[in-house]
Order: C-alpha cells, then structure tokens, then sequence
C-alpha cells in the first residue's frame, strides 16, 4: 500500500485531505481490461461521496467511452488511469457539479503506450457557493507511440467569486509524430446572454438554468443511459441557481 | 400606455438621460431619431431594466390591461416582460446550446404563468412559432438552431421579430430593428411590425437612424432625441424634413 497522500502530493493538491484520510486506506481500484477489437461504454454516477479508482486497459483497437457525472457529497473523487495500446480509441465526457462547500475531482492519466491511438477528453464543471472542482489530466507518450492523436478540452463556470476551478492538462510527449491538443477556460456566465432571456420573460435562475444546461449538455453526447444523466445533471443544476 | 417624465439616467456614472419625457397612448407607434450618442439606446435599456443603467431622477409608468399603471422602473426584466413590454434589441445576443424553439416556449410560458395562465403545449407552440415564423418569412429550420448563432444580422433581426410575433406584446420598444437590412428585408420586417403591433390596444417605439423603415411603419409621432431630451416632436413630415436638413439645423 502506498502512502497516505498529502496535499504536498500534485494529484492531491486540491484534494479534502481530511476526506481522503478517513477513506484510507483505499480498495484496489477496479481493473477494467477491455480486449482487442473490444467496445467498452460504462456511465458513472458519482452522487454521496467516493473516491474511485478505475484502471481501464484497452487492447488493440479496442474503443471505451466512459461518461461520468460527478455531483455528490462532500468530497468526490474519480481517478482514472487509462492505457492504450495500438490504434485503441478512449472516449471521456464528464461534468462536475457543486455548490455549498462541496471538492469535486477528476483526476486522468491517459497513457499512449503505442502507436496510432485516439483518446478525447471533454470536461465542465459548474461550481457554486464554495465549492471547488478540480481536473487533473495527465497525457503521457510512449516514445513508440506516434501518430498519438490526443485532445483534452477543459471548461468550467464560477457562479459565484467565492467558487474555485482548478484545471491542468498536462502533456509529457516522447513521441516525435504526434497530435496533442488542451484546451482550458475558466468563466462566469455571460451577462448579456442572461439579461437577453430575462428581457423575453424568463425569471433569473431559469435564465441561468438554461446557460448552464447547454454549458454542460454536450458532454454527454451518445452516452449509455444519456437522458437519465442529462435529467440528474439539470436537477442538479437547479440546486445551484 | 407609456409615460416617461423628466427621466434622467446615468451608464457607468456618465448622465446620458437628461430630463426626457415622452408619452405613448395605446393604439400609437412613436419614433424616435436622433444622431449618435443621443440617449436612443440607453433610453431602450432602461426601459428594458438592463443592469448598470441607472435611473437618477424621474418615472416611467407603463399601463396594465385595466389601464391602472404601474412603475415600470420598479419591475425586474422578467417581470416587464410578463406585463406586455417586448424590447427589439439592436444587436441581438448569440446564445449557443439553446435552440430558439426552447428558448422561446420555455419564455412564453414563463410569461403565461406570471399571467396565471396554462402552458402552451409542445404541439400548440409550434403551430404558433411556424405562423410567426411564415409572417416573417424565416425558415421553421432556423428556429430549431441555437438562438442567433451563425444567423446574418438580417436574420436576427428578422428573428427578434419573430419572437415579438410568438410573445404577443402590448407595447414593443425596437431600437434600430432596421439597421443591417437590405431592402427586401426591411419590407418584410415593417410588414411583420405592422401585422403584429399595429392594434387598437398595442403601441410601438421605434427607435431609427433613418426614414426608409417609416415609409413601411407610418408613424404617428416622430421625435428627435439629443442630448438625453426629446428636442423636437411632430408628424411623420418631421422624418422627411430630418432626412432632407439633418439633425444638426433641427435639433438646434
């Protein structure tokens, strides 16, 4: 067993040490393998507070897609590390939503241990009150692995100036032939857009319910079971506004 | 319907109203021209209770149905809304991830349900956005993709005319509907202000750099703003003599 992390640890830097000194020491993470040529698809629910590992191995041209909602409890915690081998496809969509004094994180290391594999990781978070959330998303390049094709693409919303977001993308490239594009913003809602739908009738946290559900809709795009998770994220959504 | 008296208002702590008054009687459609950095613009927001316009001095009444009136500037955005007041914006705000189609049926029913009204049903809605949408002769397509979003500025203009037609306002306020028109669209535009607001129990302010969209929308009024103080009033001539003279020989 590994040592109880601190927050001097990077991966638990933002991290609810006390939360995570309670749970410790942590079950071995589940180990998913998915086989070559196989198709994994899994929707995660996250909602009274957990800190799950999950370890995904994916064969050659094997594809997952995992959808996660991260809502609940004190302290949530998902933690991802992910290996892919030639010309495999991983698929992440996954939004975090928190208010009062919720920390919610997803952490990701995604490995391209060889060549010609996909992965694309689309990540939102809506953060009220003072409630922080965190991505942590590591993409590392095995020197064999090129024509890596790698994207993560990070946004969150403060509702309040009391919220916090932490994002870092974080690439560590050995390949010479490879596509590695981050994104991240970090954002309020926008002014106008809310003063537009108010001034056609909508009352403020109806007008900020809508922003806030296309801010986070797309993300679960195709997703196993995807109107149930679109429904608990808007329920969800309407505790904060 | 509408009463301004001696409204002044600041944007930013500048005064940009200074001492305007103005009074639209149902059944009427007012314009207001005036050059640049008259008021035009500030006067449509506070009217429409946009955050960071404040009133200083002054009152705006805006009647009820029975005709009691009620403060205007004491209402929040919606909450106009809900009582009939429609604001034509002049730069129409993209929104993307909302598709007109919700965007609208969820705010008519908001606005139906301050009235104490029923719903509108999903099916009643669009027969009501396919009508408003024919009048204004926009494809029921582009009312299905998110609002504004890659749409021309002659297409969200012509879509705030639309949701004028589907929200069924008694009083519209249009600030510079007619700007970023080419000529075909200005006509359907002035035909689709006309066959929505030109009622017995409707009024209309529209606010305009130029006298082509009055030749389609007769005004019965026309004033000149500048300055923060409407300067001049007349009949439509008054248009035309702007138009011919410009602002400076007859604001001064």
């Amino acid at each position: 067993m590994t040592a109880r992390p601190t927050r001097r640890d990077e991966a638990w830097r933002y991290s609810d040490i006390d939360a995570v000194t309670a749970a410790w020491p942590l079950p071995a993470p589940e180990s998913i393998v998915v086989p070559a040529g196989g198709d994994f698809r899994r929707a995660i629910v996250q909602d009274e507070g957990d800190i799950r590992q999950i370890e995904l191995v994916l064969g050659k041209g094997a594809a997952a897609s995992l959808h996660i909602l991260n809502i609940g409890g004190a302290y949530g915690r998902i933690e991802l590390a992910v290996t892919l081998h030639e010309g495999a496809d991983f698929h992440l969509g996954a939004a975090q939503i928190g208010g009062g004094e919720q920390n919610l994180e997803i952490v990701t290391t995604v490995t391209h241990a060889e060549p010609g594999a996909t992965s694309r990781q689309v990540v939102r978070s809506v953060l009220g009150g003072t409630a922080t959330g965190t991505y942590l998303g590591k993409v590392a390049v095995a020197r064999d692995a090129q024509q890596t094709d790698s994207e993560q693409d990070v946004k969150a919303m403060l509702l309040g100036r009391s919220a916090t977001a932490n994002a870092k993308p974080e690439l560590e490239i050995f390949a010479d032939d490879v596509k590695c594009a981050h994104g991240c913003a970090i954002g309020e809602l926008d002014a106008m857009a809310l003063y537009y739908l108010q001034s056609r009738g909508l009352p403020p946290a109806e007008a900020k319910k809508i922003l806030l559900q296309a801010f986070v809709a797309g993300v679960f795009d195709g997703a196993e079971d995807e109107e149930h998770l679109q429904a608990l994220a808007l329920t969800k959504l309407g505790e904060l506004v | 319907m509408l009463k301004i008296e001696n409204l002044h208002a600041t944007v930013a702590d500048k005064p940009i109203l200074k001492g305007l008054s103005l009074s639209i009687n149902a059944g009427e459609i007012h314009a207001i021209m005036g050059p640049n950095g008259a008021g035009k613009s500030t006067l449509s927001y506070v009217l429409g209770g946009r955050p960071g316009y404040e009133v200083t001095e002054g009152s705006a009444t805006f009647a009820k149905e029975n005709g009691e009136a009620q403060d205007l500037l004491d209402m929040d955005p919606h909450e106009r809304a809900a009582a009939g007041l429609f604001l034509g914006f002049q730069y129409p705000v993209e929104i993307p991830g909302v598709s007109n189609v919700q965007f609208l049926r969820e705010s008519l029913n908001a606005q139906r349900k301050a009235r104490g009204l029923e719903p509108l049903s999903g099916g009643d809605f669009l027969k009501l956005a396919r009508e408003k949408a024919g009048l204004l002769k926009m494809d029921m397509d582009m009312l299905k993709r998110p609002v504004n979003v890659g749409f021309s500025g002659g297409e969200k203009k012509r879509n705030e005319m639309v949701q004028m037609g589907i929200l069924d306002p008694r009083l519209a306020i249009l600030d510079e509907t007619d700007s970023g028109l080419d000529i075909d669209a200005l006509r359907i535009v002035g035909d689709g202000i006309n066959s929505i607001m030109r009622r017995p129990d409707k009024a209309v302010l529209l606010i305009t750099h130029y006298q082509r969209l009055l030749d389609y929308v007769q005004p019965d009024l026309v004033h000149v703003l500048a300055a923060g103080r409407i300067v001049k009033s007349g009949g439509p001539e008054l248009a035309l003599e702007l138009e011919r003279e410009g602002y400076a020989e007859i604001a001064a």
